[in-house]
């Protein structure tokens, strides 16, 4: 187990090797990133398709050798080691078991290949085995096997060495069920409280991301947007994309005008819980925009600025009402059975406005 | 009652019709020789299986068939794992890929009897490159006198011919191979060795099971180019089962022992490669049972 640290690593596609792994449209699939990941901790990489998140994944385990910056192991250089030098273990999109081999050969791999002996090799595959609960399976081919029992067992092979640096995700619960993607992430949660390896999940499923991680990474276009918890994600999105990305639906984000306290979106005024301090005001504030989540979004009889409703999603649980205030389309979400007014007003919850300058946070909720 | 609609037999009749005219019936005839003598005048006499027992004790028939056999076994033991290696030794992208590909396809389109030419007058002492430049170089080769020379002039030539085809076939099956495979092993340490015997053998099986087929039937009805090389010589020494039967039919016009080869040798091929089908695909199943094998 080893704390991460990435300095000034930037990655871009140009020669054809490299070009094989990843996406050539984009010519910087990662722009110089400064990164920290203490030791033990489960950290998810959150972005949509494309936003450079398995090239950084790669650039950690040393399938690719980044463009710039150095990838720092407990304060040691490893960027021109190979991924066995740095004995990370990486489990992939789609499973990768060696098919002729049984369940448990499959496990004893890595480490007849790093020469242990056979007796340590026996007791350390029974453990994982049982640990995984494949322990019926393990004289059985890998290729017979079903999907997320394959996905098993390539994260089982880097459960079972013992010195591994870091256990790598990428995207491994894409090609499983649905019933079955929950109770795996249940387990892999289970070993990382038990084990407590560095573990670095990458996704585009914000749930998958924010129920495995005590640490989120978003990305977008090879940079990172914000780096927090669940919590401040939610509360606090340091970006309008981190606001949008998060959340179903989105954060809604619509242009206002700052006066002091108050935010000015068409002719109404919001008042907000502080007012923005003077330097604010005197550098003239443009292009300004309100975030509000549409959890703390509310629809009234009175008090608030009119709307007009243009659509009613019942998504079960709760119902997402689509509204247009001065000419904005924002959601609301009510809960199931509330009732939607007929000539509804908007109102936001105080303490829950942040404020975005450029797409930039410059005033936080509460 | 249940209606049967009969249009079906009118559907596959075509094909029933030219599988009969151009398989089914010109065997029936083979079989028809095979049981039976004739003097001539269209006269032919019942013999039952007295062709097939001559055949089977005739000495003549066992040497040609080992020389056969010899010959197929030289062809796989050497175009098999040539051809696996240079699949793997061929770049997988860029701009050499249809350099290699276009190269490798070449001696694959040259007809037979051709490449029997090229190969007769490649290997003669008096103006051939191989042969005239061995001569110069003080090697004794003659392929027309000695066995040794003729044989592996003909081997030779076919490893020439046809590891392309071996090496076309498994380079498909390895570029079929998706790139995470190599960086999963590339992360479990895996040597050179297990990254071939595990990840790229696996999946190359099935093309190479059909490259061992192809290889083996062809190699085993090898005709054209020995015909044209060495016409069988010196002596008997190149003479396989084809040719043999050829001379036979042909040359000496013995219609009933050269239809019971015919089946012989026919069912020999049958059940050589049933054989291989059943060993590959078989032993594919039962690896699962060999634990603890590892690299």
């Amino acid at each position: 187990m080893a704390t991460i640290e990435l300095q000034a690593i930037a990655h871009r596609y140009d020669s054809e090797r490299d070009a094989a792994i990843g996406d050539v449209a984009n010519p910087f699939a990662v722009n110089t990133l400064d990164q920290c990941w203490p030791d033990g901790g489960a950290y998810a990489l959150l972005g949509p398709s494309g936003c450079g998140k398995t090239t950084l994944l790669n650039i950690i385990s040393g399938l690719l050798r980044p463009t710039a910056g150095s990838v720092l192991f407990d304060g040691v250089d490893v960027t021109a080691r190979s991924p066995e030098q740095r004995n990370i273990a990486q489990v992939f999109q789609f499973p990768v078991v060696y098919e002729t081999l049984t369940v448990a050969d499959n496990l004893a791999f890595p480490l007849k290949n790093r020469g242990l002996p056979k007796l340590d090799i026996d007791s350390r595959v029974a453990s994982v085995l049982t640990m995984l609960g494949l322990q019926e399976k393990a004289n059985l081919k890998a290729r017979d096997l079903s999907v997320d029992d394959k996905q098993k067992i390539s994260l089982g092979r880097g459960l079972v060495r013992t010195d591994v640096n870091a256990i790598l995700f990428d995207e491994p619960l894409t090609v499983i069920d649905p019933h079955l993607k929950w109770q795996l992430r249940t387990e892999l949660k289970k070993i990382h409280q038990q084990f407590q390896h560095t573990m670095i999940y990458v996704t585009h499923d914000q749930t998958e991301a924010l129920t495995f991680a005590d640490r989120v990474i978003v990305m977008h276009e090879g940079s990172i947007m914000q780096v927090g918890t669940p919590q401040e994600l939610f509360e606090k999105p340091q970006h309008t994309f981190v606001g949008r990305f998060i959340g179903s639906p989105g954060m809604n984000v619509i242009p206002c005008i700052v006066d002091g306290a108050t935010a000015i979106v068409g002719e109404h005024r919001i008042s907000l819980h502080a007012s923005l301090g003077s330097d604010f005001k005197s550098s003239g504030l443009q292009n300004t925009e309100l975030g509000i989540r549409p959890e703390y979004v509310r629809l009234r009889q009175e008090q608030g600025l009119p709307a007009t409703i243009t659509a009613i999603e019942d998504v079960g649980k709760h119902v997402v009402v689509r509204v247009v205030v001065a000419g904005h389309e924002l959601k609301a979400i009510l809960r199931e059975g509330e009732p939607i007014p007929q000539q509804p007003k908007v109102w936001f919850e105080p303490g829950k406005i942040n404020l975005y300058q450029n797409d930039h946070l410059i005033q936080a909720a509460e | 009652m249940k209606t049967v609609n009969n249009k079906a037999w009118l559907m596959v009749l075509p094909a029933i019709l030219l599988v009969g005219l151009s398989a089914i019936i010109p065997l029936m005839t083979v079989v028809n020789y095979s049981v039976q003598d004739t003097f001539g005048n269209n006269e032919f006499f019942w013999v039952g299986t007295e062709w097939f027992q001559e055949m089977l004790h005739s000495q003549r028939f066992q040497n040609a068939l080992q020389r056969t056999l010899l010959f197929s076994t030289l062809i796989l033991v050497i175009e098999i794992p040539l051809g696996i290696g240079i699949a793997l030794a061929m770049p997988k992208r860029g701009i050499g890929v249809s350099v290699c590909l276009v190269l490798m396809a070449l001696p694959l389109l040259i007809p037979w009897n051709v490449v029997g030419t090229i190969w007769q007058v490649f290997a003669r002492i008096d103006i051939g490159l191989l042969g005239h430049g061995l001569a110069s170089l003080g090697v004794d080769y003659n392929y027309t006198q000695n066995s040794f020379d003729a044989w592996a002039t003909i081997v030779l030539m076919d490893v020439w011919h046809w590891t392309s085809l071996v090496v076309l076939l498994c380079y498909s099956g390895l570029v079929a191979i998706p790139e995470v495979y190599y960086q999963a092993a590339r992360i479990d340490g895996a040597s050179r060795w297990a990254v071939f015997r595990y990840i790229q053998l696996p999946k190359i099986k099935r093309v190479l099971l059909i490259a061992v087929l192809l290889r083996f039937m062809d190699s085993f009805m090898i005709y054209t180019e020995p015909f044209v090389v060495t016409g069988g010589g010196p002596g008997n020494a190149t003479t396989f089962l084809s040719i043999d039967l050829v001379q036979m039919a042909v040359g000496q016009f013995d219609l009933g022992p050269a239809a019971a080869m015919s089946l012989i040798y026919f069912l020999i091929i049958l059940l050589l490669c049933w054989v291989f089908y059943t060993v590959m695909t078989v032993s594919d199943q039962n690896a699962s049972s060999n634990r603890g094998r590892i690299g």
